[in-house]
């Protein structure tokens, strides 16, 4: 139990998980290079942005307990602030991401303000609700193009800009460090005084409120910076396809996508994001290619099935497999987790 | 625009209202008994749509007839969710609440992707039903007896779900929801309650389902449109709330069509959408829901 590690264990633990990070880190960026494949190094981009965009949702739903079914709200802000920046006033993306994730900032605290006074269950519903609203406002105005959706116009190979005429292999390194900071800025907030306020605020809101930890500022903390992140990452995925429209933007199958690497890998987790998004989106991205062609439905009920068992047999994700404990939990003794694995055990007997 | 013409459309909006309310119900009933949201429960609607019009091409039977035939299907696939998915979320230590919410998010794409392969994505719609393509005139007032028929059905099976919370299995219904556990020390089966509890949330929806296919499009995405309207009603209403359920169903209803009439079609459900965030910010637990 993470309580009653020793201070110093703690700071040797950190220290432990920046040396794997930054093993990993050089690791993924020499990935693509013997890889010659466009198709495989596609998959790895995407694994990257929806790591680093998991990371962003980790931060509200894994780490403070929110459960949020709307993210794609500030992936979408993200995306069209960057867009609509590049594309009217000719601003590159290198600087209109930043304006994406602060909109995107404000936005989630402008979501959590009336929805904050929710907690559980009708949280996660109000989320879901305000995406759809948000959905539908976009699709029927005008000035960001309606149901058309924005494209990208090529201009110029350029870093600046994020533009080039082979987008895989730049947009790697892009991704990979935008999935960096991601982890990094996980990595900080879960040793700060906010990381510790938002666990107690997940395990007990009554004992943290007892403690004089102030509950609804410390959720909006969390929601910002959390929004912030899957807002530049939206703007990140708009230039990498050059394309986005309200559905691909705004949607219930991304808010989804958003929250799933983090609830499968192992929510509250550093590792767990990368993991999760390591093992859905190819999962994910194959079966919609090999199946999902001929639209029968099939690669729907894959997917579908994927989350239901994971959610089942691994509800404390697939971090556990390496034997990385929940951070988020701070009452989750080992005599606990051992009653835990026993649970677990019984559900795959009964599978 | 004249009265007659506000007047329609505010009768076929209350109607459609009764419709999302019973919707609704079912959803709150699960909600208020186990605290579980179910995220698949437009998909059990859908469900509910197609095997109405498979029933009527395959055998020519008219909704109507189908109705206790669909309700009790669906009874019987409530309760195979509650047994195969949902017992063994609640049993899960470990985030309970992420896994229930993502059991049945899994389940709700897993029938989607079920449907498309079943029955192809194409919009499907019966039109040969008895109720097909009659009206109903009441002075300058025209309104689709399809919808009629939905609107009064989906009332009676309101009253129906009333008087069943009125029985003893309606009092072991609410003695289970304020102590799942210390019903067991009374001889209530909770695990019957809740698969019972599931049961029946689903027949309601099987209900709704046979009386929209009367008049509404079917397609393997069309629950998530009700389903999001029943968040929203159950939300307005209070969870756990039958009489919430019914009046907030109503409110929605009129306010969809109202929104469609005087604003624009395309952002009918915006209205919708405002409402519940004006009535989250004055009381976030709904209009009759329980602290």
């Amino acid at each position: 139990m993470s309580a009653a590690e020793k201070p110093n264990a703690i700071i040797r633990r950190r220290r432990r998980e920046l040396v794997v990070g930054a093993v990993l880190l050089l690791a993924l960026a020499l990935l693509p290079l013997p890889i010659d494949n466009v198709y495989l190094r596609g998959l790895m981009v995407l694994m990257l942005l929806y790591a680093g965009l998991s990371q962003g949702w980790n931060i509200l739903g894994g780490y403070c307990g929110q459960i949020s079914l709307g993210h794609a709200v500030y992936f979408g802000i993200g995306a069209y602030t960057s867009a609509m920046l590049f594309t009217t006033l000719g601003i590159p993306s290198t600087l209109g991401m930043f304006a994406g994730g602060a909109l995107a900032a404000l936005a989630a605290l402008l979501v959590g303000w009336p929805c904050f006074r929710l907690s559980g269950h009708y949280y996660a519903i109000a989320t879901l609700v305000v995406s759809m609203m948000v959905l539908l406002l976009m699709t029927n105005w005008d000035f960001v193009n309606a149901a058309m959706g924005i494209t990208i116009p090529f201009r110029a190979e350029s870093w600046i800009q994020l533009q080039f005429r082979v987008a895989v292999l730049p947009f790697h390194y892009v991704m990979l460090a935008y999935a960096a900071v991601a982890w990094l800025i996980a990595w900080v907030v879960e040793g700060s005084r906010w990381g510790f306020i938002w666990r107690a605020v997940k395990d007990d809101v009554t004992a943290a409120q007892s403690l004089a930890v102030r509950v609804f500022p410390s959720k909006m903390a969390a929601a910002a910076i959390s929004g912030g992140i899957t807002g530049v990452g939206g703007a990140l995925y708009t230039q990498y396809v050059g394309f986005i429209d309200s559905e691909s933007g705004f949607g219930l199958p991304l808010s989804v996508l958003i929250a799933l690497p983090a609830v499968v890998g192992g929510v509250g987790t550093l590792w767990g994001p990368f993991l999760g998004a390591a093992v859905l989106i190819p999962v994910q991205q194959l079966t919609v290619a090999w199946l999902g062609s001929a639209g029968n439905g099939i690669d729907l009920m894959i997917y579908g099935a994927l989350i239901m068992s994971l959610a089942l047999l691994r509800p404390q994700g697939l971090v556990s497999l390496f034997g990385v404990r929940s951070q988020a939990g701070g009452d989750v003794t080992v005599g606990e987790e051992v009653v835990g694995e026993t649970a677990e055990a019984e559900v795959v007997d009964n599978a | 625009m004249s009265a007659a013409i506000i007047a329609q459309v505010a009768i076929g909006g209350l109607l459609m209202g009764l419709v999302y309310a019973l919707v609704a119900a079912g959803l709150s009933l699960i909600f208020g008994l186990m605290d579980v949201v179910n995220f698949a429960h437009g998909e059990l609607l859908m469900l509910a749509m197609y095997a109405t019009l498979t029933l009527h091409q395959a055998i020519g039977l008219d909704p109507l007839v189908q109705l206790p035939l669909v309700a009790m299907l669906l009874f019987g696939v409530g309760v195979a969710i509650y047994r195969g998915l949902i017992a063994r979320a609640l049993g899960i230590r470990f985030n309970t609440g992420m896994a229930q919410v993502f059991v049945t998010f899994g389940l709700s794409i897993f029938l989607v992707g079920t449907a498309q392969l079943v029955f192809g994505s194409d919009f499907r719609a019966i039109t040969d039903g008895v109720l097909s393509n009659q009206t109903l005139a009441l002075g300058k007032i025209v309104l689709p007896l399809s919808q009629v028929a939905a609107g009064l059905v989906c009332l009676l099976a309101f009253a129906a779900l009333v008087l069943i919370s009125r029985t003893e299995f309606g009092r072991a219904l609410e003695a289970t929801r304020e102590d799942r556990d210390a019903v067991a020390l009374i001889g209530i089966d909770r695990d019957k309650v809740f698969s019972i509890g599931w049961g029946i949330g689903a027949a309601t929806v099987g209900i709704a389902g046979v009386m929209l296919a009367n008049f509404y499009y079917i397609s393997p995405t069309v629950g998530a449109n009700f389903a999001l309207i029943a968040y929203v009603t159950v939300a307005l209403g209070g969870f756990g709330s039958l009489l919430g359920a019914l009046i907030a169903g109503v409110l929605v209803g009129l306010v969809e069509a109202m929104t469609a009439l005087f604003i624009d079609p395309s952002l009918k459900q915006v209205g919708i959408f405002a409402i519940y965030v004006m009535v989250l910010m004055v009381r976030p637990r709904g209009l009759f829901g329980r602290l």
